[in-house]
């Protein structure tokens, strides 16, 4: 994605500066149209994100609550969020344990089926429909109260495996059961994936399978490396997803038990919304920033090593 | 596919195929039959078919509060979600159509800002939009959402039309241009129909996520009267403590079904928008 990025800025609006200078003596519309047309997303970065980051960022550095004044009270927020808030820690635990559970297996869920779905077949179309399906509901509120009534501990889900687990109740299975919710939701991934299949060439497996390579050895040696840099993407995006989600944790089990689901946004929230704590929540909200912005850079940097680009310049 | 023992191969993905499908779609049927249940039922975690046919769940759901019912919660919703999601589809056209299309000083870097702004976490700029919006008294009303679609903060959406008008020739506009039509008219007359596909996919992914959007309403929106079905439902939740599930699954089912049916509708371009843009879903 990013070669793709810069590869298509760079050589389009080459073109086009020259092409607006030649036309602009002409026609009169170029610098100025061009901004025109931008204007309302300039109002909309300058209004609603670049001056509520620059906020957001001085709110940190005060006692801001949800009424009255405010005095600025330096670094005492981030200070506390290390020294003095046990919470945030468990907090920050907790979200992490999420994205590893929840990233990795949506990912190998995703790939598997895309390769399933990848067979010739007749109605093979319907069930690459059916498959999405739960990818345009798994966010609502809707989902989160099924799987509220399903992971009941009298519920259709204890009764199908023959089980008889607290699955909201006990902490240990409380973030996995949410985590379900996430993997279930593989639609996306797997659209990807599933194009990215279909555009590894034939003649690499024919060649692999006369060298005497088993199925395995063409899945690790062929497909694996070939899709690799849709695996990159597929991973930054949703682990920038699953970092951000707290509606299920919200709606499902509320953060509990003990906490045991209280990932970042829903602590960020609450310690906003109901403790009326804004600065300080402010502040967490730019740990969470900076955790985003590392694991992203975590991933890109360890990309080097596993990501394989066919052409020199990326796909 | 291949020739040796394909025969048998097929059936067995096939039925691979057949067996995860119906883990996937399991859950909402189940939904679908529980509304039928009664409570009892529910709570002891019977198979998937109710022993009787009972529709009072959909009936006390639908009347809610008693002061306000879905037909309140729908409207809201629809108030909520038309607007936004055609401000959307109008202002990213208009700003990716300036950023493919004009060689303006510093549009490169306008792009990798509006690229960066990607990363930015919603919870980074919620508290500092909450309160801006409560200086200009937009609280408990849509403006918190409406705004930002007209003002283009979907960087999302921009760069997925970016990507989908550079593929279109420019030939084509040469060609309008030099038969008299102005920017704007190439843009409305010339590219707004082969741009269709992509506008559909903006369309599509947006009424899905302000439609399941829960976080925002719940900060923005505080009284009842102004309720979209997100927080409806989850009102429904907290006010019953000794759940009535049949109810809350009547109302979830009955609220996911305006996008169930555009999904199936439009079903061949969801794929097409997650292909082209990589968007999350």
């Amino acid at each position: 994605m990013r070669h793709l990025y810069f590869e298509g800025a760079g050589s389009e609006s080459g073109k086009g500066m020259y092409m607006t200078k030649k036309k602009s003596k002409k026609t009169g519309w170029g610098q100025t149209s061009g901004y025109l047309y931008i204007l309302p997303w300039i109002l909309g970065f300058l209004l609603l994100q670049f001056l509520p980051l620059a906020n957001s960022l001085r709110y940190s550095l005060t006692d801001i609550k949800l009424g009255g004044d405010y005095r600025f009270i330096g670094l005492d927020n981030y200070i506390r969020m290390f020294t003095g808030d046990p919470d945030l820690a468990n907090s920050m635990k907790v979200t992490l344990k999420y994205i590893l559970m929840a990233v990795p297996s949506k990912l190998v869920f995703a790939l598997l089926v895309a390769m399933l779905l990848s067979v010739k077949m007749k109605g093979i179309r319907f069930f690459r429909t059916v498959y999405y399906l739960p990818s345009i509901l798994g966010g609502s509120v809707a989902i989160s109260a099924l799987w509220r009534v399903m992971f009941m501990k009298s519920g259709i889900v204890n009764n199908l495996l023959g089980t008889d687990i607290n699955w909201l109740g006990d902490p240990k299975y409380a973030l996995l059961t949410i985590t379900l919710i996430d993997v279930w939701q593989f639609g996306s991934s797997m659209v990807l994936f599933f194009a990215a299949l279909k555009q590894v060439p034939k003649d690499l497996y024919e060649a692999a399978q006369i060298d005497g390579a088993g199925k395995c050895g063409r899945f690790f040696r062929i497909t694996l490396p070939m899709i690799s840099p849709i695996i990159l993407f597929n991973m930054v995006m949703q682990t920038i997803n699953t970092l951000q989600n707290y509606t299920s944790a919200y709606v499902v089990t509320g953060g509990g038990p003990i906490k045991s689901t209280y990932v970042m946004g829903l602590k960020i929230y609450e310690d906003a919304f109901v403790k009326s704590d804004l600065g300080y929540a402010s502040a967490e909200s730019w740990l969470l920033f900076v955790t985003l912005l590392l694991l992203t850079g975590v991933i890109f940097f360890t990309s080097r090593y596993w990501v394989f680009y066919a052409d020199e310049g990326g796909r | 596919m291949r020739r040796r023992g394909s025969r048998a191969g097929s059936w067995i993905s096939f039925l691979i195929i057949l067996a995860v499908g119906i883990c996937m779609i399991y859950p909402l049927v189940w939904m679908f039959f529980a509304s039928f249940k009664t409570n009892n039922e529910i709570n002891l975690g019977t198979g998937l078919l109710p022993a009787q046919y009972d529709v009072s769940g959909f009936i006390k759901g639908w009347r809610s509060t008693g002061q306000y019912t879905y037909t309140d919660y729908f409207a809201n919703t629809f108030l909520l979600v038309i607007p936004t999601v055609a401000f959307t589809v109008i202002s990213s056209t208009l700003v990716s159509y300036g950023f493919a299309r004009f060689a303006f000083r510093g549009s490169r870097l306008l792009f990798g800002i509006m690229l960066s702004t990607l990363m930015v976490p919603n919870a980074v700029l919620i508290i500092p939009r909450y309160l801006l919006f409560r200086d200009l008294n937009w609280l408990n009303t849509y403006l918190p959402f409406w705004m930002p679609a007209v003002l283009g903060c979907y960087p999302f959406f921009i760069y997925q039309e970016v990507q989908f008008l550079r593929g279109i020739p420019r030939d084509l506009d040469e060609a309008a241009r030099i038969d008299g039509c102005g920017s704007f008219q190439i843009l409305i007359r010339i590219l707004m129909p082969i741009l269709k596909p992509s506008l559909i996919s903006v369309c599509i992914f947006q009424t899905i996520w302000t439609w399941n959007d829960f976080m925002n309403p719940l900060i923005y929106i505080n009284s009842v009267s102004k309720y979209p079905l997100a927080l409806a439902l989850r009102m429904g939740l907290d006010v019953a403590a000794a759940a009535n599930w049949n109810e809350i699954m009547a109302m979830a089912s009955v609220s996911i079904v305006p996008l169930v049916i555009m999904f199936f509708c439009l079903q061949k371009y969801f794929v097409e928008g997650i292909a082209t843009s990589g968007l999350k879903g």
